[in-house]
């Protein structure tokens, strides 16, 4: 395992994005706009708006980094560049973990620009520290990353891999207790919801939001995205084969 | 000497076709072999099975004393694909910078060697199907690899260019490595050391150029090709 290539290949993956200044204004703009929309929306009822805002800012690097890694492995996949660098020394994980730490870094500043203008000009009430809140949001981007690895393995083309945000992704939102509590949720939703991990994401959300510092509860919810996190990766590596057909 | 590549008993399915059969040879490190056959003969196949990344292989291959695609090996190969294998969204010079890198090397003279440096700073997406290739190739040539797998390095190109890069060839094979290049255009054969001709997944004959026009009594290499059929 060598470090060096990791982080060689996720400043590659960054260079990418920095060539490609339209995606990263959207993957900046969209959230922000959304955020702006939804403090509008609920104008007269800011209670709602606190309560939604908070969530959301963990459900933005899932969306994010699940899409622009599945896209960008099925690229791999299809150029031509991942057979060759697998006939280079570079490791399935080396490369896996190169893609984490570049979109970690892209979902640390995400989450720095949103929740600065979220937290600040839009007025959401979160009593946590902000650091917590960027630092929930990297173990998401982590989860996203694992998940998109994972769904590339399952489509050949752009039109395929893009189908699978609607049945990884947004099931975790509709379940994750954003609509409706989770401790309201029929006995059978809920366990469902239990299972999936932008839950845990979504409950730590609330956690930073209620209270001033970091709780057990907290803790205990990083954990389980991180876990998820690592999970899927694990999946999404083994989807990697040196050989092809 | 030692043989770069062997293979024996090589046979190769994909998807419940068999590509390549019981095709066996080997050649010599350092020197140029041309890898020849029409469109659909098993160059790539057989090209990419000695990179180490062909499932479904079935026979004995062995690739500078070791298995294709061990750790080992991988160290010291380069691979050119077919398609340009290349990030669109970076410039040809970061394409290149990351593939040395992936092989602990530093990009050298490679884009002087094919004739791109004017094209360092053009995102590859940019550029023409031929300046691609060579592109590609360059990645390939990172770290002065004592094996290079080129698959249809030249096509495309123009008469001039393919001489060069023929010409660039021999002299790595001058400096000590060995090549396999596979081409359709069979004019190509008298630049090579060696040929291999592939026809329909069999090996039609392993042999120098000029044992080539000793055997079928012409020059002309389609012709040549067309002839040993026949005498087969």
């Amino acid at each position: 395992m060598s470090l060096h290539r990791s982080l060689i290949t996720a400043k590659r993956v960054l260079l990418q994005l920095r060539h490609d200044p339209r995606t990263v204004a959207l993957l900046l703009l969209v959230p922000c706009v959304l955020e702006t929309l939804l403090r509008l929306i609920y104008t007269h009822r800011r209670a709602v708006f606190d309560e939604a805002g908070a969530p959301l800012l963990a459900f933005f690097p899932l969306m994010a980094v699940f899409l622009v890694t599945s896209i960008s492995l099925l690229r791999e996949r299809t150029s031509g560049t991942l057979e060759r660098l697998m006939t280079t020394p570079l490791g399935r994980i080396e490369l896996i973990a190169g893609y984490a730490v570049a979109f970690g870094v892209l979902a640390a500043v995400q989450a720095g620009v949103v929740s600065g203008l979220t937290l600040g000009p839009l007025g959401l009430h979160v009593r946590g520290p902000v650091g917590l809140v960027v630092l929930l949001a990297i173990c998401v981007a982590l989860l996203g990353t694992g998940l998109g690895l994972f769904a590339s393995a399952f489509a050949r083309t752009e039109f395929q891999v893009v189908q699978f945000f609607p049945l990884i992704v947004l099931p975790q939102l509709l379940l994750g207790g954003l609509l409706l509590p989770r401790q309201r949720m029929p006995g059978a939703l809920h366990a469902i919801s239990d299972a999936l991990p932008l839950s845990y994401a979504v409950d730590g959300m609330h956690h930073l939001s209620r209270q001033p510092g970091a709780s057990g509860a907290l803790w205990s919810d990083i954990g389980v995205v991180l876990a998820f996190a690592a999970g899927a990766l694990v999946l999404g590596a083994a989807t990697l084969r040196r050989q092809t057909d | 000497m030692t043989a770069a590549v062997e293979f024996d008993g090589l046979t190769v399915t994909r998807g419940g076709r068999t590509v390549l059969t019981d095709v066996s040879g080997s050649f010599t490190a350092a020197g140029v072999t041309g890898l020849f056959g029409p469109s659909g003969s098993g160059k790539s196949t057989l090209i990419r099975a000695v990179a180490g990344v062909q499932t479904h292989v079935t026979g004995v291959v062995k690739v500078l004393g070791d298995h294709p695609g061990s750790a080992s090996v991988r160290r010291q190969v380069g691979y050119m694909t077919q398609a340009a294998s290349l990030y669109e969204d970076l410039t040809v010079a970061e394409n290149v910078d990351y593939f040395a890198r992936m092989r602990g090397a530093g990009p050298g003279d490679v884009l002087e060697r094919v004739r791109l440096a004017p094209q360092a700073g053009q995102l590859v997406r940019d550029l023409s199907g031929g300046q691609r290739a060579r592109a590609s190739l360059a990645a390939a040539l990172v770290g002065n690899p004592s094996l290079l797998l080129l698959d249809e390095p030249t096509v495309g190109l123009d008469p001039l260019l393919r001489r060069e890069l023929w010409q660039l060839f021999g002299g790595l094979a001058g400096d000590g490595a060995a090549l396999l290049v596979s081409s359709h255009v069979l004019d190509e054969a008298r630049h090579c050391d060696q040929v291999i001709l592939l026809r329909e997944g069999c090996i039609l004959a392993q042999l120098t150029p000029g044992e080539l026009i000793a055997r079928t009594g012409t020059e002309d290499m389609d012709e040549a090709f067309v002839r040993l059929i026949e005498q087969r």
